[in-house]
């Protein structure tokens, strides 16, 4: 007893790095960048007084005297200049216009020596409801505001769920585009990285050495020196074309920047090694004289192909698929420096909620719509692959 | 079960150890983040190196591309690794009300009326004047653009044009080349109507626009011949100028101005030295080196008046530039961004 219990107390000595990362690098951001997309608790928070009056309040007429003298109390009570600014920033993103009205307001009412009688003589758009209404809505502590947004939905002022007006719909045609892209990119990886593998599996020596070289080097240069490297290869005065014009293959430069060409060539070159290496460490371990007994047995090649090596190979073919696929839903980089407007991927949207506007709310739900959908191809790929025979 | 415990205490050191080994105790020296580039390789003669010869002590310099978010989240992680950022008028303008930053010395600066107004902040110390304005290449267009509506007009000028991706500048830009005075511009784009305006016109030119995001992109678009013309930073224009013999021309009528300002991270581990090391960037002595590498104009009288004359010309604060050009709103900008941002994507998406 004392022995297992002292073999289970050192396995699990060795594991706990592992588990400690794990916790500290995966699952707590995970979970704290989820909580971020549903938790709402910056306005409630300070607006305590308002959120009970406004309880009351019909959502259509002006704001009352006492909706207006309980907000200025909130308003006073506030000391804590960082919660204001969630406060604000949260208000803002819901209606365009509470960071300068805020701002005028906090000034007024700091002012002892003329306290202001009510919040419109300070600023009249305080008389709108559609303020107010902002504030209403962000009085409950969980919101599917960000989630819904984040795919182009929201709540109209009766609460029921509808689509965004068009010119604030990008999301879903956003995250159409990167899984189309990824799409396109993983399916040229495999075009090229399966040939280039069989041929490295079926070389020796020096030779293999090189073609694996070919492959590794890439992955060892910096993202954006790679990706700045084709921008040189593929502009309009570039190498490319201007080989092309030279040679009098054409005679105006082929539109290869800055459009979706460029973007799949880009990021096909990027991400070929990780297509081109699980399907030759799969392809080493089958067994050499496989092919030629096929063929001894009559099969000609393209037949031996398909029914010997490719069965064998697919496995490295779909794990190379998984990783390619996964990486480039990422990508950010390569859209921005070589695609066009109508190249960019959710990433770039959901940089600009978490560095430009500092809207974590917005960016957390994008993540997770993103990691959700990834999950759900993720799991359609788990029963494709598996292999166990009751499932085929 | 005791070895368990045993090895849990066991563990727990391990983890203690190893974190230690991870985090630095020593100090940090005063770090200092600017906007990368030529800029930043002037302000490291004229700034960095002489203020850690005068206190003895290195000052590390880093890179950043803005962004309120960065400052954010930077500042309520607690201890920010940066003490002493530039960042540009909205970021100034939302980090100060949102408390990311320490209140400025203003005694230790030499006083609030040494400086333009616009220059002076309860939280920042303006440290440059900057435009952004079309640029073309001289040397390509003998009779280059004089306007935005020459920016606009691809059968006078053809070839691509460039622009900075997002709606801030690009929609004044846009409003601008449909004859909006520069007086109006702001008034026109705080309507519903004049939003729609403006994105109606950007619909005539968005074919043969390339999108910008760095600063250096444009120069690079503009030398390889790429596009015709852009917007782009003027001192950056100028740097190349100089640096690279070439002849890129920026048109000041048009363009619009904003000042960047010098802040300190709220709590910032080098805080006072953060005061110390603003005060020394804004001596008139010491700014007044600056169009020497780079072309922007000074928040500093004193130090604008030192400019000798052929380099004070390309500045976007010389009074030959200066009343033909628009100050950014800011207020404007702060309150919208978001909201046109999203516009602004769904437009590029469609």
């Amino acid at each position: 007893m004392s022995g297992s219990s002292s073999r289970m107390g050192r396995s699990l000595l060795l594991l706990a790095p592992l588990f400690l990362f794990l916790m500290g690098f995966f699952v707590w951001p995970l979970f704290s960048m989820m909580s971020q997309a549903v938790s709402d608790p910056a306005v409630l928070r300070l607006l305590p007084r308002t959120a009970e009056i406004m309880g009351d309040w019909d959502r259509e007429s002006p704001p009352s005297m006492p909706m207006q003298t309980a907000l200025m109390e909130d308003l006073k009570a506030v000391d804590d200049d960082q919660a204001l600014g969630d406060m604000v920033r949260r208000l803002n993103s819901a209606r365009s216009g509470f960071r300068t009205l805020m701002s005028k307001t906090t000034s007024a009412l700091g002012d002892a020596a003329s306290p202001p009688p009510d919040l419109v003589s300070i600023d009249k758009r305080w008389e709108k409801p559609e303020f107010w209404i902002a504030i209403a809505d962000a009085l409950s502590p969980l919101t599917d505001r960000n989630l819904l947004a984040a795919v182009d939905l929201g709540r109209n002022s009766a609460g029921a769920i509808e689509h965004l007006p068009a010119d604030q719909s990008v999301n879903r045609v956003i995250l159409v585009r990167t899984f189309w892209i990824a799409a396109l990119v993983t399916f040229f990886c495999a075009c090229i990285g399966f040939p280039y593998a069989i041929i490295a599996a079926s070389l020796t020596g020096w030779k293999r050495d090189l073609m694996l070289a070919a492959v590794l080097l890439p992955l060892w240069t910096s993202l954006l020196v790679r990706t700045a490297a084709w921008f040189i290869l593929l502009q309009e005065q570039g190498l490319i074309n201007d080989f092309l014009r030279a040679i009098g293959l054409i005679d105006a430069p082929l539109a290869l920047i800055f459009n979706r060409t460029g973007v799949i060539i880009a990021m096909t070159h990027v991400l070929l090694p990780f297509m081109v290496l699980p399907i030759y460490s799969v392809l080493i371990t089958i067994p050499k004289n496989l092919m030629p007994a096929a063929a001894s047995l009559g099969a000609p090649p393209i037949r031996a192909f398909l029914r010997v090596l490719l069965p064998l190979s697919l496995r490295g073919v779909a794990s190379g698929g998984l990783l390619v696929f996964i990486s480039a839903i990422g990508y950010y980089i390569t859209p921005a420096l070589i695609g066009g407007p109508g190249d960019q991927m959710i990433s770039s949207i959901i940089a600009f909620y978490a560095t430009g506007s500092a809207n974590w709310g917005m960016a957390g739900a994008l993540g997770m719509v993103l990691l959700v959908a990834t999950l759900l191809l993720y799991s359609v790929y788990a029963r494709l692959s598996s292999d166990e025979p009751g499932r085929r | 079960m005791k070895t368990i415990v045993k090895s849990g205490i066991l563990a727990a050191a391990a983890v203690a150890l190893s974190a230690s080994l991870v985090l630095p105790a020593a100090a940090r020296d005063l770090t200092v983040v600017s906007w990368g580039g030529n800029y930043q390789d002037a302000q490291r003669n004229i700034y960095f190196k002489p203020f850690s010869e005068k206190i003895g002590k290195p000052v590390l310099d880093e890179a950043w591309d803005g962004g309120i978010g960065v400052i954010q989240s930077k500042v309520k992680a607690g201890a920010p690794n940066w003490d002493a950022v530039q960042v540009e008028a909205e970021e100034l303008a939302l980090g100060c009300a949102d408390g990311l930053y320490e209140k400025i010395d203003w005694d230790k600066m030499g006083g609030k009326d040494k400086f333009l107004d616009s220059a002076v902040n309860d939280c920042g110390v303006g440290a440059i004047v900057w435009s952004t304005a079309i640029a073309y290449d001289g040397d390509k267009l003998a009779e280059g653009p004089k306007s935005w509506a020459d920016f606009w007009n691809v059968e006078k000028f053809p070839g691509k044009r460039s622009l900075r991706k997002g709606p801030k500048y690009t929609l004044e830009f846009a409003l601008l080349a449909d004859g909006v005075s520069k007086d109006e511009l702001y008034d026109v784009l705080s309507t519903e109507e004049g939003v729609e305006r403006a994105f109606k016109k950007l619909d005539e030119l968005k074919p043969n626009i390339v999108w910008w995001e760095s600063g250096a992109q444009p120069i690079q678009f503009l030398a390889s011949g790429e596009v015709a013309m852009t917007s782009a930073y003027n001192g950056r224009i100028t740097g190349i100028n100089r640096s690279e013999g070439k002849n890129f021309k920026v048109v000041f009528p048009g363009s619009i101005y904003a000042v960047d300002s010098w802040v300190v991270l709220k709590d910032a581990e080098n805080k006072d030295v953060a005061q110390d090391f603003i005060a020394f960037a804004s001596l008139p002595e010491n700014q007044a080196k600056l169009p020497e590498s780079v072309a922007y104009g000074l928040p500093n009288k004193e130090a604008a008046a030192m400019v000798p004359a052929d380099l004070a010309k390309d500045l976007p604060t010389d009074p030959a530039n200066l009343p033909e050009a628009i100050a950014l709103n800011v207020d404007f900008w702060i309150d919208n961004a978001e909201s046109l941002t999203q516009r602004f994507n769904a437009w590029l998406a469609q």
